[in-house]
């Protein structure tokens, strides 16, 4: 009876564990197979422990390549949509236009439009125009669909700031440029660093619209889905396994500076 | 969905991004607006009308394409493949409503029960974002791999007996199913549903639920009557977020099924990058986007919340 109780009054703890163990496995299993050696060209079956593939990461042909390729595009590409995103946000927040019903409907509705019909529809455009497909068409892609992400994540932090903050800076004299980059841009940074890491790890992780758009260029999405077909050499699973260490890290490093900073304010 | 119509013309260049934002300054929203607006209107909304306009062309790869109004292409299309069609809003329902039963308690473990160990808890749900999601999903192969772990505490359950005959799954195989393609896409877009689900149930003020017990409702009927109502926005914003995406999913569908679980995706993939049927893929990439919309206009009204951005 007890243990009945027990279980009754922490099934909602068990139910959400047992959802995050769901979540976590295949990164579990990512991560075992990178020490695998596995027999046959696919990495699907435990054979024999082996740090073979984390003593050579750029031991397959052409991955590095295609990892240092979107590295590049998701840099450009945060970039890119970051500055066009955060001025769309500061426009929305702060000031009263005509139009505004349908540019809000412009920037929801690629966020509302599933990647293969944005994709399918981009490339029409492309082969219309004859553009060569490349970089420069997977950049375009790519800053096309992290904008919308980067508006919403900049607006929600704008929207909080109190604008009296910059009144008060403009009654002590600052000219409008210093109100802005020494009173607003700092207020807002921490919105703008949310859009412009949601951007990057957009773009990094893209397959769908660069399967499309990509030509015969190959990022590391196109090559890991390439090997699937191909043969899936351990080196994937270490690329994957040391992402999610490293971006695990950054995040706890900044909760950890972020926790000293509001401790230093309190 | 062009707009920029009543804007000032003016010089694409001098995007003034470090003017101060005035209060005064008529103009300055158009500018600041203009750049990324343009960006969308030529590399979003134009490629929709180009995309119209290819799916009632005909012609050939050879001799060119014309535009003939050749709306045939739709009702093709449609015959064709609406096998397709109605297997991906089935496995996208199917995942959605998955994701938000899998989701919700997880979801409330993170706003409501988990104290100190809430900011873990929440990096490790958005933490397998950084591995790549192809990677993760070639993950499943092995997890669900014939004769593997997974499947065979299934069989000697004999779970998949149960799913054989619901037709989800084709004896004692699990990979190369329905099931797979589900549990994949499941899995896929959980997060999506967990963080907003996460949001607005964190706003709830906790003494609410305190003051439905007071009430003597009974932990289940707060929940019911209080708690899952407000977080209602997280609810809808979830769903869209996970069908949405997965109603045009092609990567689930192509790794983890068969040719017996191809979901229009894969048909516009395939049309598009190897029978470079370019007609029929636009005709059926515009049904998917038109079904979508339609849906979550619906969708939206019913459930009443039109701030989603």
């Amino acid at each position: 009876m007890a243990l009945v109780r027990w279980f009754k009054r922490h099934l909602v703890v068990i139910a959400g564990l047992l959802t995050l163990g769901y979540l976590l496995l295949p990164n579990i299993v990512v991560t075992v197979f990178s020490f695998n050696n596995p027999k046959g060209r696919f990495n699907y079956e435990w054979q024999e422990f082996s740090t073979e593939a984390w003593t050579d990461p750029c031991g397959v042909a052409d991955m590095c390549g295609s990892l240092s390729l979107s590295l590049r595009i998701a840099a450009w590409a945060t970039v890119g949509a970051t500055v066009l995103g955060t001025m769309i946000a500061f426009a929305l927040v702060r000031y009263r236009f005509r139009a505004r019903g349908a540019v809000n409907s412009l920037i929801f509705l690629p966020m509302a439009m599933p990647e293969v019909v944005m994709a399918a529809s981009l490339l029409t455009l492309f082969l219309n125009l004859g553009a060569q497909l490349g970089f420069w068409t997977i950049l375009i892609a790519h800053i096309m669909f992290c904008l919308s992400f980067v508006v919403t994540a900049v607006k929600a932090r704008v929207m909080s700031m109190d604008p009296r903050l910059e009144q008060a800076a403009q009654d002590l004299y600052a000219g409008p440029v210093q109100t802005f980059l020494r009173v607003t841009l700092p207020i807002a940074a921490p919105g703008i660093a949310a859009g412009a890491l949601l951007a990057f790890a957009l773009s990094f992780d893209d397959f769908i619209i660069t399967n499309f758009n990509a030509g015969s260029t190959v990022t590391f999405p196109m090559f890991v889905w390439g090997s699937a077909q191909r043969g899936t050499p351990v080196q994937i699973n270490v690329i994957g396994t040391a992402m999610f260490i490293v971006a695990v890290l950054f995040v706890l490093a900044g909760m950890v500076i972020g926790n000293r900073r509001n401790r230093q304010k309190a | 969905m062009t707009t920029l119509t009543d804007a000032p013309p003016a010089a694409p260049e001098s995007a003034p991004k470090e003017r101060p934002p005035r209060r005064r300054g008529r103009l300055t929203p158009y500018w600041l607006l203009l750049p990324g607006l343009l960006w969308l209107v030529v590399f979003f909304a134009l490629p929709m009308v180009y995309q119209a306009s290819t799916s009632v062309q005909t012609g050939s790869l050879e001799e060119g394409y014309q535009v003939t109004w050749h709306f045939a292409t739709y009702w093709d299309a449609l015959t064709d493949y609406w096998p397709q069609f109605l297997r991906s809003i089935a496995y996208a329902g199917t995942a959605t409503i998955l994701c938000l039963l899998l989701g919700y308690p997880l979801a409330y473990l993170i706003a409501f029960r988990a104290g100190r160990w809430r900011n873990l808890i929440l990096i490790l749900v958005i933490a397998p974002f950084f591995t790549s999601f192809l990677i993760r999903t070639l993950a499943w192969k092995t997890i669900l791999a014939d004769g593997g772990p997974v499947v065979g505490a299934l069989n000697s359950l004999h779970v998949l007996d149960v799913t054989s005959w619901l037709g989800v799954t084709a004896g004692d195989r699990v990979l190369a199913t329905p099931l797979a393609v589900v549990c994949g896409l499941t899995y896929n877009f959980l997060p999506f549903m967990i963080l907003p689900l996460y949001t607005s149930l964190e706003r709830i003020d906790g003494r609410l639920h305190e003051a439905s017990g007071d009430l003597y409702a009974r932990p289940f009927t707060t929940f019911r009557r209080v708690t899952f109502p407000l977080s209602m926005p997280g609810v809808v914003s979830g769903t869209l977020l996970t069908f949405i995406p997965a109603s045009g999913d092609y990567v689930n569908a192509d790794l983890l099924g068969s040719t017996d679980t191809r979901m229009v995706g894969n048909v516009i993939q395939t049309q598009f990058l190897r029978i470079l049927d370019y007609p029929t893929a636009a005709a059926l990439s515009f049904i998917l986007m038109a079904g979508i919309l339609a849906i979550v206009t619906l969708y939206i009204r019913k459930s009443g919340t039109e701030d989603l951005v």
